[in-house]
């Protein structure tokens, strides 16, 4: 699976993006979110608080009960600020 | 006529409005807005970044929304990236329909969602700090007003 990163999550984790496995009994967004805050120092400051960050699959807004498959593009950022 | 686009140059509202209303002439209203960069509390410069390929679908999608609420002619949705500063354009929304209602309506009805749901983030510089710019409460009440 591809994954992203934006904004502050992108600094605190030192990369834009990454391609890794599916790990097993990683079946949601919030599965990967508490993976992936175990990689790591950048990655514990990043997911320490999920009420924190927003999360998209496949390009769409997903909540952190969105299920995953292996070839997913999931992306991990701050709410929005746009416009 | 639709129009997305993320650039980091700058754009001319004229030619945009030029642009969509196309020569057409059964548009009889055009509205845009474009939000500017503030120089608030000492506010030197703006960075924004954006998630790619998302960003454009987001837009598409809303666009394809305000179609279905309001009969719209066309629209334009132009947003910036990279350093912005204060007093550079930021993001221009554009609408045409027959009628102004609509064209307000839906322009309004766009740069709520942009402002909530299109993927881009801000990073203010004030002097030598930097900080990401926080989602604001305001911005998402002024949204669900649509829902």
């Amino acid at each position: 699976m591809r994954l992203l990163y934006f904004a502050w999550v992108r600094q605190k984790i030192g990369r834009s993006e990454e391609t890794l496995a599916l790990p097993q009994d990683v079946s949601s967004v919030a599965d990967l979110a508490h993976w992936l805050a175990r990689r790591g120092e950048g990655y514990a400051g990043a997911f320490a608080d999920l009420s924190r960050l927003r999360a998209a699959v496949n390009q769409e807004h997903v909540g952190f009960d969105a299920p995953l498959g292996a070839d997913d593009e999931v992306a991990f950022f701050p709410p929005v600020t746009g416009g | 006529m639709r129009t997305i686009r993320i650039q980091t140059d700058a754009f001319d509202v004229s030619a945009e409005i030029a642009a969509l209303a196309g020569g057409q002439t059964d548009i009889g209203a055009i509205v845009s807005f474009s939000g500017h960069v503030r120089a608030d509390e000492g506010l030197t410069q703006l960075k924004l970044e954006h998630y790619p390929g998302m960003t454009e679908r987001e837009i598409a999608r809303h666009i394809d929304e305000a179609e279905r609420r309001w009969p719209l002619m066309g629209a334009s949705v132009i947003h910036r990236i990279g350093v912005l500063r204060p007093g550079d354009a930021i993001v221009l929304v554009a609408t045409a329909s027959r009628h102004r209602q609509a064209a307000f309506s839906a322009a309004e009805f766009l740069m709520d969602y942009l402002k909530t749901r299109a993927p881009f983030w801000k990073e203010e510089t004030r002097g030598t700090c930097t900080a990401w710019v926080q989602g604001r409460e305001s911005d998402t009440v002024q949204a669900k007003r649509w829902e």
